[in-house]
């Protein structure tokens, strides 16, 4: 069955189709999660959590309004506002990697510079201004398109598409310095 | 900025598994178990987010295979059961009716739940006959189904199937074993001897010539009754003749019930 019927069979029968979606979206939620957090513990809870109220939602809302939805977008900002309220309590954005990142063929030398590569930019990530970070990590780390993000910011299209040029001009311009620092070193 | 944006999509990683582990045992689709000291020795007792959902004897494949055909729900093991779960376990087994647990008994009919509801009411270190839960429940010729719904409990010591015997008196059947119903209700103070004693006699029911009532045997109103004062029948119609009426306590139930 095509993942775009899931909507239909949640609205048919919850409970059945509802592993289905975890299947389908844990990975992406836990990577948003991840990049605007920093911290792999937070992100399994908050990736917790936002499943599971998900599920309470989705409990609570008559059939055609579940066959309608767009799930993606639709998880995206449950688990943001999740991730939000964690950091705002909070207040730490340090960067964690963890192993799981890391291809399983890779070879040990490819896997360092890959676990390097990847500690860089998610350090570059973490220390864009929120405003530019989240836009970044939608567009970029999850692949929702402008329109998408748009609906999840509640914020128009053309700003999302600003935000995100001027996120990457700032992580352009980090990753320049980094490597002048580098070379200079 | 396509040179940016290529490294930025190897920022997304695959969840850890207990994510979605996690998140189906919270909302109930899936269940974690652990191991629990208990007075026949360990068992295993798997929950949810929606309550406690087995129990069962501590040897994994048994537990995950009964738990595969029975409940039919994912099993993941966990390395400890949450606090409170234990403690009101701990509390309920130790004869604290007031301790709420929530039971998550999905997959159960109304009339097993009516019976399993029924068996809790019974106190701890006291037993009823199978004909006295029938009869409490309002279906007195259900005798069979009440032992065929105490067989499927799913959460015995929690919900004490062990505190109903047959109807002679002896101990009969359990889920975990008739030797294990034995060690429990042993634990909880039951003199099996003394009971399987009255049962061979064909003695049902103990009066006591002072206040002139009858009740089951383990009722603790006849357990106060004296040696001196205690009357011994074998039917409600013996009491009844001699002028005693039953115990509205452990309610003995209608004639015949019990007998």
């Amino acid at each position: 069955m095509k993942s775009d019927d899931l909507p239909a069979r949640l609205a048919h029968d919850l409970d059945g189709a509802f592993p289905t979606l975890v299947t389908e979206h844990v990975d992406r939620l836990y990577s948003i999660a991840l990049r605007l957090l920093g911290d792999p513990r937070d992100a399994e809870e908050i990736t917790s959590d936002g499943l599971v109220r998900a599920h309470r939602a989705l409990a609570s809302y008559p059939p055609d309004r579940i066959h309608d939805l767009e799930l993606r977008p639709w998880l995206t900002t449950i688990v943001l506002n999740l991730a939000r309220n964690h950091a705002r309590r909070h207040r730490h954005l340090t960067v964690v990697i963890d192993d799981s990142q890391v291809a399983p063929t890779a070879t040990p030398e490819s896997t360092t510079i890959q676990r390097a590569e990847t500690e860089h930019w998610a350090t570059l990530i973490a220390g864009l201004p929120t405003r530019y970070r989240v836009p970044v990590v939608l567009r970029y780390v999850d692949d929702l398109d402008y329109d998408e993000i748009a609906g999840v910011l509640d914020r128009p299209a053309t700003t999302v598409r600003s935000q995100v040029q001027r996120g990457l001009t700032l992580l352009r311009a980090a990753h320049d310095a980094a490597t002048r620092k580098e070379l200079s070193a | 900025m396509s040179d940016i944006a290529i490294p930025l999509t190897g920022l997304r990683v695959e969840a850890p598994p207990t994510v979605a582990s996690r998140s189906l045992i919270e909302i109930g689709l899936a269940d974690a178990y652990a191991a629990l000291a208990s007075p026949i020795g360990d068992v295993f007792v798997a929950w949810n987010g929606r309550g406690l959902s087995a129990i069962g004897p501590a040897d994994d494949d048994a537990f995950e295979d009964w738990f595969a055909r029975d409940i039919g729900r994912p099993l993941y093991p966990a390395d400890r059961l949450p606090d409170r779960l234990e403690r009101a376990i701990d509390r309920r087994l130790a004869g604290d009716r007031s301790t709420k647990i929530r039971l998550d008994l999905r997959g159960s009919s109304p009339f097993e739940q009516s019976v399993w509801m029924k068996a809790a009411q019974i106190p701890f270190g006291e037993v009823r006959p199978y004909g006295w839960v029938a009869a409490e429940i309002g279906k007195p010729l259900a005798m069979r189904a009440v032992g065929s719904a105490l067989g499927r409990n799913p959460i015995p010591l929690v919900i004490p199937c062990h505190r109903v015997v047959r109807t002679d008196g002896t101990i009969g059947e359990y889920a975990l074993g008739s030797d294990k119903k034995r060690a429990v209700l042993t634990a909880e103070g039951v003199d099996l001897a003394r009971l399987e004693g009255l049962a061979s006699s064909g003695i049902r029911y103990i009066g006591s010539d002072t206040t002139k009532i009858f009740c089951l045997p383990t009722c603790r109103h006849a357990r106060r009754v004296t040696d001196r004062h205690r009357v011994e029948f074998h039917s409600q119609a013996e009491g009844q003749a001699r002028g005693y009426r039953a115990c509205r306590v452990c309610r003995p139930g209608p004639a015949g019930v019990a007998a």
